[in-house]
């Protein structure tokens, strides 16, 4: 009984962590910040991975978790260096100084 | 020989090919003319020497046929070049090659002053090659292939002085006249092909297609013969496609003379000779053919009144006789139609070298209104000329009078004649006698027209082109002797030698019918009263002829101020006569003017509407649309993120709420 509440649990905490990331993702201005919100997105996913794999007794979600992780820091090392880059060559990294690819 | 026969067609073709190559540039005139003449004569010593074969072999054996490649084969399909000489394509051979080369030493004085003299004989070289694949061809294509191929060059020639404009656009008169009969034939090709195979047989060999014939019903034989008949009404110039022949006249008179007189104009003919195992199997296509033939020699005839051109009278001539061998054909009279073919190849050759002869000594003069009184000065072409003329009035003894005679005959008494065609081809006949003997006598006799500048000059040609002409005027008084009838004490040697190709027309014809003669011949034997018929119509026909040439010597010799009387009585139907009828004026406004209408509107809406609106309206669209949608990409990293999200939130709750329900 426990066990399944608290499942429920991680499932509503990590709603409330994705949802968090991805309003975050889409408003802030400041790239790091937006970064930081799409890492905290990945993570509420783990959390799901997790719970689930947890309630349902199977290692699956685990597996996934370990991808997620390893793909996240590869995004974090290939995301740092662009930023590093476009800083470089505007002096900022705002996302809304970053609209050369408009239509 | 048999194994050899296509050595006929090789040698032109060896002609063209030699000359095309070397003749050019330093190669001198003489040389040029050497090789066109010996390609010529090669052949015809090759068709002789077939031809005297055929003559010890039994009439069964007399057909040559030789396969050399296999040209096409595809599926069902597969055609040979091959060659087929039979007692037709010899005669025709014989014909093609002879009268050729006699026209091509004429060419040689004619030509000789014209810079286009060697392109003229390369020319000419390839003209007899494809008449000769034309007649000795052994599949239907083949045949085509040479069709086309003499259109080609009548094309060229008649286009020989292309810096003229009339003679560029008459060039392209009769090419596309052409094309719509050729057209016809082509259909009919595909058709005979289709529905042969439909019954098993897969083959355009002439001679498979005559032996699996009965395997086709009568309906579909009648259009096939019809489709055909199409082709040959275009090749040949009968109505209505008859307009190109009288513009043909542009060319070159040699040119006239072999192409559009002696040779390419009687391929049609040939072509339902050589199908008229097909042609037989349909009466009322057959009916088509004699009553085109016979309203064309008529209203042709009629035409050659009132022309002053005098090439032009004997183009009008020329359509006017080759309508008589339709209705030969028409009648089922395959072999009198060849027989005139070949007598009308040797004097109608002969008036056209002759009138070249004439425009040679009038320094290019055309009008008749503008010669006379020749006979003394050119007494050669005097001659040649009145034996030609006696030829084609068939005057008993000459070559003409025995072939239209018979094919009159035919006309009467075959099962599928008719008495109103014997009447109109005998009135034709006198007409045809009219016109021949007021061109004659108003070129010829009385006071000379011309210019003091032009008398001056008038003389008589070179040998080179007198020999030509004695030649086929010495043809024109004998040629006629190969098939004098029963009648006359012949034995009519050339439909018996035509015997094994319209066997079972032969046969047609002995079951003639009477109906009309019974009555009037009741009391004597049915034996001969046939032959006091016969004589009787012969009879009629020099009457009317000698009418013809009688009144053409009042109008003309006696009292020349009778014609002008005449045209003055009559002045409106002289004009409408004059000019043809004005067919050139209605075919102009409904096809020539039609199409440029037709063409005009559909440039404007078809294309101007309908195939610019959708491609430059695609191209619009998409134009439009880009500017509206580029708004959409604005660069902003997040904006794209939140689509995503938003689509990604729209198919879940899609995958949501749609099990709810």
């Amino acid at each position: 009984m426990f066990e399944e509440n608290l499942t429920w649990l991680c499932y509503l905490l990590s709603g409330v962590l994705f949802t968090i990331g991805a309003i975050g993702a889409i408003l802030r201005r400041n790239m790091i910040v937006v970064f930081m919100c799409i890492e905290l997105m990945l993570n509420a996913v783990n959390l799901v991975f997790i719970a689930a794999a947890g309630s349902l007794s199977s290692m699956d979600g685990s597996v996934f978790v370990f991808f997620i992780m390893t793909v996240a820091a590869v995004e974090a090392a290939v995301g740092l260096a662009i930023f590093v880059m476009v800083f470089r060559m505007q002096q900022s990294i705002n996302a809304d100084e970053m609209n050369l690819l408009k239509g | 020989m048999a194994d050899y026969i296509w050595l006929i067609p090789l040698f032109p073709a060896l002609g063209f090919i030699i000359n095309s190559a070397f003749g050019g540039g330093r190669a001198s005139k003489t040389f040029v003319a050497w090789v066109a003449c010996l390609a010529l004569f090669a052949a015809f010593l090759s068709s002789a020497a077939v031809f005297v074969e055929f003559l010890q072999l039994p009439a069964t054996a007399r057909v040559f046929e030789r396969d050399i490649y296999n040209w096409i084969a595809s599926g069902e399909m597969s055609v040979n070049i091959g060659f087929r000489l039979d007692p037709l394509s010899v005669i025709m051979c014989l014909v093609v090659t002879g009268v050729g080369f006699l026209i091509h030493v004429y060419s040689v004085g004619y030509m000789h002053g014209d810079p286009g003299f060697k392109r003229f004989f390369i020319y000419l070289n390839l003209f007899v090659f494809m008449m000769l694949l034309l007649v000795t061809g052994n599949s239907l294509l083949l045949l085509f292939v040479g069709w086309e191929g003499v259109g080609l060059c009548s094309y060229l020639l008649i286009g020989f002085w292309y810096e003229k404009d009339s003679a560029a656009d008459a060039g392209k008169k009769a090419f596309i006249v052409n094309r719509v009969g050729d057209f016809g034939f082509l259909i009919g090709v595909f058709f005979l092909f289709v529905s042969l195979g439909a019954q098993g047989v897969w083959t355009l060999n002439i001679g498979e297609v005559g032996k699996n014939a009965h395997l086709l019903s009568v309906p579909v034989v009648t259009v096939i013969t019809l489709l055909f008949f199409v082709g040959a009404v275009g090749k040949s110039a009968q109505i209505p496609l008859y307009v190109w022949l009288p513009d043909a006249m542009e060319g070159p008179t040699p040119v006239s003379s072999l192409i559009h007189a002696a040779t390419m104009v009687t391929a049609g003919v040939y072509m339902i000779a050589r199908l008229n195992i097909l042609f037989s199997m349909a009466p009322d296509t057959l009916y088509v053919v004699a009553v085109i033939g016979v309203l064309t020699a008529f209203f042709a005839a009629s035409i050659g009144f009132a022309q002053y051109d005098i090439k032009k009278v004997l183009a009008y001539s020329t359509i006017s006789q080759l309508g008589f061998m339709f209705i030969a054909m028409g009648v089922g009279a395959y072999a009198a139609g060849i027989f005139h073919l070949m007598t009308h190849a040797f004097f109608k050759g002969l008036l056209f070298l002759g009138a070249g002869s004439v425009m040679h000594a009038m320094s290019g003069e055309l009008d008749l209104r503008n010669m006379g009184g020749l006979r003394k000065k050119t007494p050669i072409t005097y001659w040649t000329f009145f034996i030609a003329c006696l030829a084609i009035a068939g005057i008993p003894g000459f070559s003409g009078f025995f072939s239209k005679d018979e094919i009159l005959w035919k006309a009467f008494s075959s099962s599928h004649g008719d008495l109103w065609i014997w009447l109109l081809g005998a009135v034709t006949a006198g007409m045809t006698a009219f016109y021949m003997f007021r061109l004659f006598f108003s070129t010829f006799h009385g006071e000379c027209r011309a210019s003091e500048e032009v008398k001056h000059h008038i003389h008589e040609s070179p040998r080179v082109m007198t020999i030509p002409l004695m030649i086929l005027a010495v043809l024109s008084l004998v040629g006629g002797y190969v098939g004098v009838p029963h009648l006359l004490g012949g034995s009519n040697a050339i439909e018996r030698f035509l015997a094994p190709v319209f066997g079972h027309a032969t046969q047609a014809k002995t079951a003639v019918h009477f109906d009309i003669v019974a009555s009037a011949w009741a009391s004597s034997g049915a034996g001969g009263h046939e032959a006091s018929l016969e004589l009787a119509l012969m009879v009629t026909s020099v009457l009317i002829a000698l009418i013809g040439i009688a009144l053409a010597y009042l109008y003309y010799v006696k009292n020349p101020s009778l014609p002008e009387r005449f045209t003055a009585r009559f002045a409106g139907l002289f004009r409408w006569v004059h000019n043809k009828y004005f067919v050139d004026e209605l075919y102009d406004f409904v096809f020539v003017r039609g199409t440029l209408k037709a063409g005009a509107f559909l440039l404007k809406v078809a294309d101007g509407w309908i195939i610019e609106g959708a491609v430059n309206g695609t191209a619009a669209l998409v134009k439009r649309a880009g500017d509206k949608l580029r708004k959409a990409e604005t660069g902003y990293v997040q904006e794209y993120a939140f689509a995503i999200i938003l689509g990604a939130i729209i198919v879940v709750g899609y995958l949501i709420v749609i099990p709810m329900f």
